[in-house]
């Protein structure tokens, strides 16, 4: 799907926990989550800090959608 | 480490008033595998039924498929860690009733889970069409917890096949193979010449009914380890129930594992056969990282020259299969890939969701997503209702009459990823 | 009785070389040029009835109307098998064979065939669609190429199993179908290994495929003023499924109005998504599509707006052509929508 969006012209960042998948079927713009049955969240923190790290994760997205790539870029950071 | 498998071979099971073999007939004691399986209060009901090769007979929701085993001589007892004490098994002599199996079914737990059809087109993808299935149908207490349910279920199927299997303690068995693997040392100074191989067992991990577990410890917590390939023929390996039901290894798979078999059949002739490193399929990529450096570590430590690699489920496990593919390979160690594919209804589409160039020598199980077409059954045991919802199936798969149009992937064991059926794919 | 019509360029239909290429297409009764010994290998179970002329040039500078056109001319002879060319190593008239034949089959549902040299440019384009016989790369081949037409045409027409690539001669399509073998597959994978090992000549049973690449987009140039858009393959739908999205294997995706939801709840979302423990995503769904964190930040101007509908598949087992398809159809309302960039999350 992320390759379609892309093609038609909308640019798309894919949060997903396993990178090489992403990788393999072209995603440009890639955010690494927590965990497969949880990719924006972690049950083992509290709620509060459960949230900060949901939120620092779609920052990274936004981060990623305003960068200029010019391949494949995973941004870890 | 050397195990004496004696098989019985079971041609008919009937109910009885002992529970016993006698020529032939498996004899079961309805009453007594009732007291033996009960006793846990999440579960309202059991029922007890049984299903023969050629029967009119549909089984679904199917959870785990078991074939009854029983130590008969060395350390430990069948299914250590979950049934018996966690000695040490995969020594001494085991007796296993062939032809039989426990197979669980019952209220679906999650979304998913099989289907057994006993004859009919669907009876051609299934091992279980072939065996006498005593089916013990489970009924939950009301709103009980999906990870509990299943562990109930779980519980109920190898107690049965653990209380079955006694009834082949004393008996003669028809037939003895006997398994050896040497320690490191000795395998090579008794097969200087012969490459070295390993099979990298890989066990699907991903929670809820698609869980594994060694020895009692589920194998998502476990670093990818050595384990003796007679161990697993005594239950060291046992499933966490069948998910996608035509690719998750039910248990009874585990205990007949046929690359273990085949790689048996060839050692000491055209390769030593050194041994088997299980491994996990996580859901962390962190996980998968470790794990895949874990046995490509292994695989080096062994001095390999090859591996078979097997996995277990589709989707992000393709992506396990793949890492430990590359890291394997790029140790200079030759790979053999076992898996299936998912190409779409149609088979036109890409069949795994990861790929790598290193993974030039795959076996396939089949496409899961091809449709399949099942008839009404006189007799059904379990519900057919979740038929629209189990994998594989969706909206109208069950039609009025009970006919089922689904994909293959609802067959329990229908594509299964260490090689058990005959059933490929080709590009066309 | 068979009834066939048989399409051949300009030069075969007699017309002439490059200098006639740009002749518009033609129908004439009964069997032209190539068509003689198409007719003999056919036998007496089909009949050509008709046989369209058209000037490479001409059709692939104007396809559609060049397509429509014939397909009005053919199925004026009610046919009830089409077969193009050969075409051989001819690059355009390749084109036209695999163009005229998609269209023939797709309009009216009546099998079609062609012939092809492996390297012609038509054999990339429509080899997923239609059967394409391999040929020689000269009209030389001619001999070869007819009967191993007329063969496959037969079975195509008559509806019988068709058998692999190597034994029908036609181009791999690259659809997978289930066959069983002699072995087990355990008994395989322990053969190959061993062919492996020593180095002796072994087929894989699944050739990696090769992946195509899209070119990123520019990126979003301001934050502040952006829709963003949701979308997900982890199967996030509001509570109790209601356009009942399959747990594995999804045939279609859902759309849903987020308009007034500021988090998701248990009671109100949960995922239909199989393939994955789903404790988590019940119990709080923004786990998966964090609704809750892109509310926020709307509210504090970090982005413009988070768009209206979110769109929701499962990714569990789903083709590859089906997610595709999906995201065909919703990438052009997002754009209609004016959605600057997409979130896209996976589980």
């Amino acid at each position: 799907m992320v390759k379609e969006i892309e093609r038609a012209g909308i640019p798309v960042v894919h949060v997903c926990t396993v990178v090489p998948i992403s990788l393999t079927v072209g995603a440009n713009r890639i955010v690494p989550a927590i965990a497969i049955p949880h990719p924006l969240g972690n049950p083992a923190l509290s709620k509060e800090d459960e949230k900060e790290l949901r939120r620092s994760i779609v920052l990274r997205a936004l981060k990623a959608l305003e960068t200029e790539v010019d391949g494949q870029t995973v941004f870890e950071k | 480490m050397r195990l004496e498998l004696g098989n019985i071979f079971i041609k008919d099971v009937q109910f009885g008033d002992v529970t016993k073999v006698e020529k032939g007939t498996l004899y079961v004691n309805k009453t007594e595998l009732l007291e033996a399986v009960s006793g846990d209060p999440r579960l309202t009901k059991i029922e007890i039924d049984i299903a023969k090769p050629g029967e009119e007979t549909r089984i679904m929701p199917v959870k785990d498929v078991i074939e009854p085993r029983v130590k008969v001589e060395g350390p430990g007892g069948i299914f250590p860690g979950m049934i018996s004490k966690v000695d040490v098994v995969g020594s001494g002599k085991t007796n296993a009733l062939k032809g039989v199996a426990v197979v669980t079914a019952g209220k679906i737990v999650g979304f998913q889970e099989g289907i057994i059809d006993m004859s009919g087109p669907g009876a051609k993808y299934t091992p279980f069409s072939k065996t006498q299935n005593i089916v013990i149908v489970c009924t939950p207490v009301e709103n009980l917890q999906q990870h509990e349910h299943e562990q109930a279920v779980r519980m109920v199927g190898l107690k049965a096949a653990a209380y079955i299997g006694e009834a082949g303690k004393n008996i003669t068995p028809d037939e003895v193979k006997v398994y050896e693997t040497p320690t490191l040392m000795k395998g090579m100074e008794q097969y200087p010449n012969l490459p070295r191989v390993a099979y990298v067992y890989m066990l699907q991990t991903q929670g809820l009914l698609h869980d594994t577990y060694v020895y009692g410890v589920d194998a998502k917590k476990i670093v990818p380890t050595l384990i003796y390939p007679t161990e697993v023929m005594d239950g060291a390996i046992v499933s966490g129930n069948c998910v996608s039901a035509c690719d998750k290894n039910p248990t009874y798979n585990h205990l007949n594992n046929p690359i273990i078999e085949d790689l048996y059949e060839r050692h000491g002739k055209d390769f030593n056969f050194v041994g088997v490193i299980i491994t996990n399929e996580n859901v962390t990529l962190a996980d998968k990282e470790r794990s895949s450096n874990w046995t490509a570590k292994l695989a080096e430590y062994l001095n390999l020259d090859a591996v078979i690699i097997s996995e277990e489920g589709f989707g992000n496990p393709d992506t396990d299969l793949m890492m430990n593919c590359k890291k394997i390979s790029a140790k200079g160690i030759k790979t053999v890939l076992v898996t299936d594919e998912y190409a779409g209804r149609d088979g036109a589409s890409q069949s795994l969701a990861d790929a790598d160039k290193s993974a030039d020598a795959v076996v396939t199980a089949g496409n899961a997503n091809e449709i399949i077409s099942l008839p009404p059954m006189k007799k059904v045991i379990g519900y057919l209702e979740p038929a629209d919802i189990i994998a594989g199936g969706f909206s109208g798969s069950l039609k009025e009459d009970g006919s089922i149009v689904a994909e293959l992937q609802v067959i329990t064991g229908s594509t299964s990823e260490i090689g058990f059926n005959t059933l490929s794919a080709a590009e066309y | 009785m068979i009834r066939v019509v048989h399409y051949i360029n300009q030069f075969y239909g007699g017309i002439g070389g490059e200098e006639k290429a740009d002749v518009k297409p033609e129908i004439r009764e009964g069997v032209v040029g190539p068509g003689m010994a198409l007719k003999a290998a056919l036998g007496a179970e089909a009949e050509i009835v008709a046989t369209v002329i058209c000037g490479d040039s001409y059709f692939n500078e104007n396809i559609e109307e060049a397509s429509a056109a014939i397909l009005e001319m053919v199925k004026r002879y009610n046919p009830d098998l089409f077969i193009a060319g050969p075409a051989f190593n001819a690059g355009r008239y390749g084109v036209a064979c695999g163009s005229v034949c998609k269209a023939v089959k797709d309009n009216l549902n009546i099998p079609v065939i062609t012939g092809m040299f492996i390297g012609n440019p038509g054999v990339d384009m429509f080899k997923k669609d239609i059967y394409i016989i391999e040929t020689a790369n000269a009209a030389t081949g001619m001999r070869q190429a007819i009967p191993a037409i007329a063969k496959l045409a037969l079975k195509l027409a008559k509806n019988e199993d068709i058998g692999m690539p190597k034994e029908e001669g036609y181009i791999p399509r690259g659809v997978r179908k289930n066959i069983f073998k002699s072995e087990r597959g355990s008994k395989r994978a322990v053969d190959m290994l061993v062919a492996k090992l020593k180095g002796e000549k072994f087929e894989t049973e699944y050739p990696m495929p090769d992946f195509d690449r899209v070119a990123p987009n520019p990126p979003v140039a301001d934050m502040k003023k952006a829709k963003i858009a949701f979308v997900t393959s982890g199967g996030i739908v509001p509570k109790g499924n209601p356009d009942r999205i399959e747990s594995s294997s999804a045939s279609k995706y859902g759309k849903y109005d987020l308009t007034g939801v500021n988090d998701l709840t248990a009671e109100t979302y949960e995922t239909a998504h199989g393939g994955y423990d789903p404790t988590y995503a019940n119990i709080d769904a923004d786990r998966v599509l964090p609704v809750d964190v892109m509310r926020d930040l709307e509210k504090e101007g970090v982005i413009g707006e988070l768009h209206r509908y979110y769109y929701s598949t499962v990714g569990n087992g789903t083709s590859v052509a089906n997610a595709k398809k999906f995201a065909e159809t919703f990438a052009q309302e997002l754009i209609k929508d004016g959605v600057q960039a997409v979130i896209l999350t996976s589980t």
